[in-house]
């Protein structure tokens, strides 16, 4: 029988070795895996790669990574909400390395790596700061860049409901990077809400399916996504 | 005599069209959604992957599921839908999003438009700025007239680094409408108070007066002076 769960997510880190590359999920706390950044912050793996749209806002969220010092670079289309200021010391302090990628980019260059594409042109960037050093070509009768494929070691994402093939159902805005990332990596790890059984989602209601996703933990929401919701609802 | 940030905004969303699909920056932009003619169907879309969003969540009925690109907590509209990024940027870049409304630091009378890095800030960042300046036919800018030092921001050359190059069509500011042609810039409205002389005095780039040039019709409330008095 396949069975993708694990029990802890201390368990579904354990593998992620100094210098990876991984794809943070989530827009602001809607598909933020929180409760695997955690484990990853203390599980001690340095040297890594992140790749999000922003850079965390608080201690708890990628913020918790930064400050301890352990991502060497940040690829990001907006690490510079004023509020995020683990990174803002590091990046000063010439600490760590931001890869600075438009919006829609930065989510077709993990889509294609997912899709097995090498890459694609986009007239995104053409003639700005952001074209530096890219190829460039006249397309439909407008420059376009060459932008390539993002591939990673390893994606983690947070999804609402999930069962034991990997399956994942999304609520609302949780979609956002969550469902190209889990194409993109070697090793996909999904925290949800929710354990059901195999049949428990929908077919129709499958947003990531199974064949993407390595291993599902079953988590309470992080405790400062937690108080929001308690007090939301 | 100007318009205050609500005055745009309203000036603003008295032109979107019935059945537009539109995209509003962060700033006076957020403020058009509030409006819309009654019984207008404009479509809000944001870039975390919403179409049909409504206003911000009451406070007590917020989802933590759902926030838009700003990172408030929203509501949907009957009819609304939710997807990924690729989607939603599938509907910025390929033209199906029909109006971005954004803010801008300067525009030039070609268009070209500086609306990502602040001069003298540290941390660089983009967001969706690009995709939306470079994909959106109708790129519609929001902004005060001049610098909070009274500088011309709308200029003959851009200084700042660019967003996107000849991107911008329509100018909402506190002052003026203004369109950007081929063959330049046309002053369309002038805020309650102003002329057309008093508006090139504040703008860099030379302005062409439209044949039909009026003063802009907008409820007193919205006028920077009375609102300064209330």
């Amino acid at each position: 029988m396949v069975d993708k769960t694990l029990k802890t997510c201390e368990e579904a880190v354990a593998g992620v070795f100094d210098g990876a590359t991984i794809l943070l999920g989530g827009f602001g706390d809607p598909g933020l895996p929180g409760q695997l950044l955690e484990a990853l912050r203390l599980q001690g793996a340095k040297d890594l790669t992140m790749v999000h749209n922003g850079s965390g806002g608080g201690t708890h969220s990628l913020g918790g990574l930064i400050h301890d010092g352990k991502v060497r670079k940040l690829i990001a289309s907006f690490p510079s909400n004023p509020g995020n200021m683990s990174f803002q010391e590091k990046y000063l302090k010439g600490e760590i390395e931001l890869e600075l990628v438009p919006q829609g980019t930065l989510a077709e260059r993990i889509r294609s790596a997912g899709a097995g594409l090498g890459g694609f042109f986009t007239p995104t960037g053409a003639g700005t700061d952001l074209a530096a050093g890219k190829e460039s070509r006249m397309l439909d009768g407008r420059e376009q860049i060459f932008e390539k494929a993002l591939h990673a070691d390893f994606a983690f994402v947070r999804a609402y409901r999930g069962d034991r093939l990997g399956n994942l159902n999304y609520r609302m805005a949780m979609r956002n990077f969550n469902v190209p990332m889990c194409t993109a990596a070697k090793f996909v790890v999904a925290e949800i809400d929710e354990l059901v059984p195999v049949g428990g989602i929908d077919p129709e209601d499958v947003h990531t399916p199974g064949i993407f996703v390595d291993r599902v933990v079953e988590c309470v929401r992080h405790p400062e996504y937690l108080k929001i919701t308690t007090e939301g609802r | 005599m100007s318009l205050t940030r609500e005055g745009i905004a309203y000036r603003v969303a008295q032109d979107l069209p019935e059945g537009a699909y539109v995209n509003l920056g962060i700033g006076i932009p957020t403020l058009v959604s509030s409006y819309i003619p009654e019984g207008r169907e404009v479509f809000f879309h944001s870039e975390n992957g919403l179409l049909g969003m409504g206003p911000i969540a009451e406070p007590g009925h917020e989802d933590p599921d759902l926030i838009n690109a700003g990172k408030q907590y929203v509501t949907l509209l009957p009819g609304a839908s939710v997807f990924d990024h690729p989607t939603s940027f599938s509907m910025i870049r390929g033209g199906h999003v029909t109006h971005a409304v954004l803010g801008a630091l300067q525009v030039a009378a070609n268009g070209d438009l500086a609306n990502w890095r602040t001069p003298g800030e540290k941390v660089p960042g983009v967001g969706g700025a690009m995709d939306l300046a470079f994909g959106v036919h109708n790129v519609i800018v929001t902004m005060t007239h001049v610098t909070n030092k009274g500088k011309a921001k709308i200029v003959a050359q851009c200084t700042l680094p660019l967003t996107a190059p000849r991107c911008v069509k329509h100018l909402y500011t506190d002052m003026a409408l203004i369109d950007v042609t081929p063959e330049g810039l046309v002053l369309r409205e002038f805020a309650p108070g102003l002329n057309p002389a008093a508006v090139q005095a504040l703008t860099e780039a030379p302005l062409r007066v439209a044949p039909d040039c009026r003063e802009m019709k907008v409820p007193a409330a919205f006028h920077a002076a009375q609102a300064a008095a209330r």
